[in-house]
């Protein structure tokens, strides 16, 4: 049986259509019952009792009522159970990714996105089948049988029993059988999930097999490979379909010895042709709920394990928000004291924690432009992720104006910075939307004068219907460049009083980087900056630099200072072509 | 139409184990009917109470059909699985065998657009098309005649009126059925990719959402979209409900329209009352094969759609093609010259040329370095040289003869490639290296890892050769990628290197070390090395420099510095990079993962 408690528990809160659900389902279960008996009860009066057709027309319409009946009942015990998996599949999208925002960024970087896309949405989906289909049926194969079996009981105990006791072989052969086959069929699944990933990967790396000139050679590869993964899943599937093998043969086997055992009675006079033909039409009724629970069964396992996954999303730990909050500064002071953060490990990949920041003290003063520089892997991503609160110290302060980060909204927070990252990311809707970002309530020419200032204004016109042409993923795509003169007009739009800028370290044309300085110089007046340093003329021309090394500020000052003592910042600067 | 013939024309080598398992199929459903036939034979025959000698066939068959039924099902699941393994591996094998020919010029912009792995994905569909789409019919056809066959040697027009009812079920219903599902279900597919953008907007753009304070409206559109899919899914739900409950009522309606035409035949002799109690229960046991044919009508519509997506990629005509007489090529004893005249070449679709008036010459042995800000259309001269794409005008020659005189896969071997993406094949890392040589010895292999600097590390790996490389499995660095692939071209030991952008995307120390080992590669070889990194380029004879698909600049690295151009723009540009992706300190950390 495939139940997760917290799923349950889930469902519970909005229980009422999928008791609905089980209550019509039960309810079409009596009218099996009742045109069963109807159906014998013609057919007697005409074969035995000679009836005509006038006679046995109050059991005809009644019958006819019956089979309507049975079909409503049907489709509205359907619908309610929809009904009920919507309300649970919708909290659930919502609040799974409600959590994926408040663990932030980094955290989310973590995830693959493909695989979180499909949870969200088919594995969302995939409840659907658990609750509305799996559910129900999990309670109909107990109550419909066991109503079928009472009332053949009444009518005749032999065949009664009969069922009752064949009845529980179903459960505990396809427990024996499932438990023998599962572990094989896992591994069997995951074979399959490979052998489609390498199948992938060849005509991936087409390309390259062509410039090897092995393109053709790899025909009998994946011949083969099929060849075997079918051989070896046959192996598996002969055990793996013996469980349908025992529910059929104990479904149809049954129903053959209650036709037997009835129609012998029925010989010797011990019962009369209506009860009997009445049990032979309710014996396959009995065993129907069961064999449609084992036809649900995937819905079952696919449902158990999206909601595995969804649950352990949901229960990831994310940074706890302020319940009462101070207003975040508008001109602010950030200072940084003591902050160190380290990265923590996956199991999953075996990687352990690893410490980015270490005892980090800066203060960013109002119009004050700060450069950071230092080897890759210095920390000098996790110190803008920091000041962003993307991810939230392990120790240390981090305050505005003296007031604590934990005590401002993190929203708030953020509404006093800009941010332009080396490689903006382009939601999937127009060039406009994608300004608009920075402010929602913009007007088209707040949103065009902001493109002019980023002198993003002339591509854009060239694309093929302008502003709202449509970027992102299945839009048009646009050069690093043109993503970057974006993500400029968004910091133009923002107006924030502190920018933080990661350089591009990509090497563009130089004569595209002129003009982006020039962007820049008007950005950055009458603003504080937090700018990731890559190229010389930007640390010359910072107020102050700051020196990273192994997550520790070894070093700050001007230029020129940091040329003569700093030893590492020497080295920095000194460019490999050897000319200074 | 025209797409399911070619769909069927894949299943025709297995019109035998396709027959096979129909049979088997008929003969489950057909055991249901036989057991619910031969049931009520036995009941009602036993209320007359003849002689038990007269009752045996009927106890016989029961048995038979109790048994029967299991067994087949078994049997059909088996035959019906394997039939489905083999057209996997039969449309996989197709799959390949239609896209080797278009790659790469036709599949590099597919890649992108993931339009591959969609492929993949509509193969993985396609292999059910038996067990979903072709089966269920079939079946039902067969039930149908035969069960019209018995009740028709009864009374023939309750046969007529069996099969008329049946056949408007089993066709009215899933056809009314699919109607009013294909509208929504296209809404569905659209809500449904809509909430994917979306979400991986909230997931991979998360950090500039929040940035912008955009984090709470973003929470609001998915939940907006979740909404849609999930009225969209309701929908799509009770049309299923809807379609369940009609089939339902098919089949009891059928049987009572059958009984109630029935009992006047019954009272005026043409039929006898057992008769009648057999008539209605295999009626209702006919209609099981119907169950599934709702579902098949709209798998129809999926499998349909997923072979067009597929027709339509490999109907693309290969961007070169092979010479009728290729002209065979001698071992290469000697590193061949290189001709390059008029070149131009526009991309198909584009209205502007990615190259235009490109001419040299590169004596045998020389090595040229191609350089320019990106978009300037370095590789796409690569490309060209490795004959992904004809040139639009003009030519190139190699040892004296166009590119398009050789057989496609000898010119390729001739070429020793090596560029920025090194694709990596899941198996092992001897595996990998024999790629391009599955006959080289592991002497020779060695010999081929030590040149390229990675003998040292494949000795200290546990497994050595044999360790795993792909999912789960080794995850080799930039450097040691390359280093990888040198050891590959090494191993073929090629006349001609092409060298697209090799050390981009390495911090400068791995790029020295690997530029070392490049440039012993180089020796003795012809070679022309595209980068952007402008660096030891004084090892190189000559440079050339593209600038929006033009040659604009040519010469040494001294003469070109000398010369106020692009070329010395680039390179100052360059000398004003901060060293800080050098790993100066080499510290322990892969870079910080990006958001």
């Amino acid at each position: 049986m495939q139940l997760d408690p917290r799923l349950v528990a889930l469902v519970r809160t909005r229980s009422s259509p999928l008791v609905g659900a089980i209550v019509l389902g039960a309810l079409g279960g009596i009218t099996v019952v009742v045109q069963a008996w109807l159906l014998a009860h013609v057919i007697a009066r005409v074969f035995l009792g000679e009836a005509t057709r006038a006679q046995v027309a109050t059991p005809l319409i009644l019958l006819l009522g019956a089979i309507t009946v049975r079909a409503v009942l049907s489709w509205a015990a359907d619908a309610a159970a929809t009904q009920a998996a919507a309300a649970v599949k919708h909290e659930l999208r919502d609040r799974v990714f409600a959590r994926l925002l408040e663990r932030g960024p980094v955290a989310a970087g973590r995830e693959r996105t493909g695989e979180l896309v499909t949870t969200l949405t088919d594995g969302i989906e995939a409840l659907d089948a658990y609750i509305s289909r799996y559910l129900p049926q999990l309670a109909l194969a107990a109550l419909i049988p066991l109503t079928v079996a009472a009332v053949v009981l009444s009518r005749d105990l032999l065949s009664g029993f009969v069922l009752l006791l064949t009845a529980p072989l179903i459960p505990i052969f396809m427990v024996l059988i499932g438990r023998l086959a599962d572990a094989r069929s896992r591994r069997q699944w995951r074979s399959m999930s490979r052998l489609s990933a390498s199948f992938l990967d060849t005509i991936q790396g087409l390309t390259t097999l062509k410039v090897l000139g092995r393109s053709r050679a790899q025909v009998e590869i994946i011949r083969r490979a099929s060849e075997d993964f079918r051989s070896a899943s046959m192996d598996v599937l002969r055990i793996a379909f013996l469980s349908s093998l025992v529910l059929e043969l104990v479904a149809t086997l049954s129903v053959a010895v209650v036709a037997v055992e009835v129609g012998l009675r029925l010989l010797h006079g011990r019962l009369d042709f209506e009860q009997a033909f009445f049990v032979l039409l309710l014996a396959p009724e009995f065993y129907l709920p069961l064999r449609r629970l084992g036809a649900e069964f995937h819905a079952g396992l696919a449902g158990t394990t999206a909601a595995e996954r969804l649950f352990a999303l949901l229960e990831a730990p994310a940074p706890t928000r302020p319940t009462i909050t101070t207003a975040m500064p508008a001109t602010p002071s950030i200072e940084l004291n003591e902050i160190s953060y380290a990265y923590p490990g996956d199991d999953n990949h075996g990687s352990a924690a690893r410490s980015a920041l270490s005892a980090v003290d800066l203060v960013i003063e109002p119009g004050e432009k700060i450069a950071i520089v230092g080897p890759s892997g210095a920390g000098k991503s996790t110190l803008a992720r920091i000041v962003l609160r993307f991810v939230e110290p392990d120790s240390g302060r981090l305050t505005a104006n003296g007031v604590s980060s934990q005590a401002i909204d993190p929203d708030d927070w953020r509404r006093a910075m800009a941010w332009v990252p080396q490689n903006p990311y382009l939601i999937a809707d127009t060039v406009a939307a994608n300004i608009r970002l920075a402010r929602p309530e913009a007007g088209t020419d707040e949103i065009a004068a902001a493109a002019r200032r980023a002198l993003a204004e002339e591509f854009i016109a060239r694309l093929p219907t302008g502003y709202d042409t449509a970027v992102g993923e299945h839009g048009t795509r646009l050069s690093g460049g043109q993503a970057r003169r974006i993500a400029l007009a968004r910091a133009f739009l923002t107006d924030a009083p502190l920018l933080i800028l990661d350089e591009p370290t990509a090497d563009l044309d130089p004569r595209l980087q002129n003009e982006l300085d020039v962007v820049l110089e008007e950005l950055l007046a009458g603003r504080s900056a937090l700018i990731i340093a890559h190229r010389i003329p930007t640390v010359t021309t910072a107020d102050r630099v700051v020196v990273l090394d192994n997550g520790r500020l070894i070093d700050e000052g001007p230029h020129a200072e940091l040329l003569e003592r700093c030893d590492l910042y020497r080295r920095l600067v000194h460019s490999y072509g050897g000319d200074e | 139409m025209k797409n399911l013939l070619r769909l069927l024309r894949l299943v025709r080598p297995f019109a035998g184990e396709v027959a096979a398992a129909t049979v088997l199929g008929v003969a489950t459903v057909g055991s249901g009917v036989g057991l619910m036939g031969t049931a009520a034979f036995l009941i009602a025959s036993a209320a007359l109470q003849p002689s038990i000698a007269e009752l045996q066939i009927a106890i016989v068959g029961v048995r038979f059909f109790g048994l029967g039924r299991g067994i087949f099902r078994y049997l059909e699941r088996l035959a019906s699985h394997r039939l489905t393994l083999r057209l996997l591996g039969r449309l996989r094998v197709w799959l390949y065998e239609a896209l080797e020919p278009l790659a790469p010029a036709r599949t590099l912009s597919m890649r992108s657009a993931d339009l591959l792995t969609r492929a993949v994905a509509d193969v993985e569909s396609l292999q059910e098309l038996y067990i979903r789409v072709l089966a269920p019919p079939l079946i039902a056809v067969i039930v149908a005649v035969g069960t019209g066959l018995f009740i028709g040697a009864y009374r023939l027009s309750l046969a007529v009126v069996f099969v008329g009812l049946y056949a408007a079920a089993g066709i009215g219903i899933p056809i009314a059925m699919h109607v009013l599902g294909t509208r929504n279900g296209d809404r569905l597919t659209r809500t449904r990719a809509d909430l994917g953008a979306a979400i991986v907007d909230g997931v991979q753009g998360m950090a500039d959402l929040l940035a912008c304070g955009w984090g709470a409206a973003q929470r609001h559109r998915v939940k907006e979209l979740s909404l849609c899919l999930v009225r969209d899914r309701e929908r799509a739900s009770r049309v299923d409900a809807l379609g369940g409950a009609a089939m339902t009522f098919a089949t009891h309606a059928t049987v009572w329209i059958v009984l109630v035409i029935a009992i006047p035949t019954v009272r005026a002799g043409f039929i006898d009352g057992v008769g009648l109690a057999v008539i209605c229960l295999v009626v209702m046991a006919a209609f099981e094969a119907l169950q599934p044919l709702p579902a098949a009508a709209n798998s129809l519509s999926e499998q349909l759609a997923a072979a067009r997506r597929i027709f339509t990629i490999i109907d693309a005509r290969p961007a070169v093609e092979e010479p009728a007489m290729p002209v065979p090529i001698s071992g290469a004893p000697s590193p061949p010259a290189l001709d390059i005249h008029g070149l131009e070449f526009t991309y198909p679709g584009s209205d502007a040329p990615a190259l235009t008036g490109i001419g040299l010459a590169l004596p045998p042995g020389r090595r040229l370095a191609v350089v320019g800000p990106s978009g300037a259309g370095k590789s796409t001269l690569a490309h060209l040289l490795l004959r992904f794409w004809d040139p639009t005008t003009g030519g190139i020659l190699l040892a004296g003869r166009p590119l398009s005189d050789y057989g496609l896969d000898d010119l390729r071997r001739l070429i020793g490639a090596l560029s920025q993406r090194i694709d990596l094949f899941t198996g092992t890392l001897r595996d990998n290296l024999l790629l391009a040589t599955p006959e080289a010895d592991i002497a020779a292999i060695e010999e081929a890892a030590d040149r390229a600097e990675l003998l040292g590390t494949i000795r200290d790996l546990p497994d050595g050769w044999d360790t795993w490389i792909g999912e789960q499995g080794l995850q080799l660095s930039g450097g040691q990628r390359q280093r990888l692939a040198i050891a590959r071209v090494l191993l073929r030991d090629p006349k001609l290197l092409v060298l697209d952008e090799p050390t981009t995307g390495l911090d400068p120390v791995t790029e020295a070390n690997l530029l070392r080992s490049l440039h012993r590669l180089m020796d003795g070889r012809t070679t022309i090395l595209i980068t952007h990194r402008l660096v030891a380029m004084e090892e190189m004879d000559e440079i050339i420099v593209l600038d929006h698909g033009r040659m604009v600049e040519r010469g040494t690295h001294r003469e070109l510095l000398a010369y106020d151009g692009l070329y010395r723009q680039l390179y100052e540009a360059q000398q004003l990079t901060l060293n800080s992706e050098s790993g100066i300190r080499n510290s322990d950390f892969p870079p910080a993962p990006q958001p």
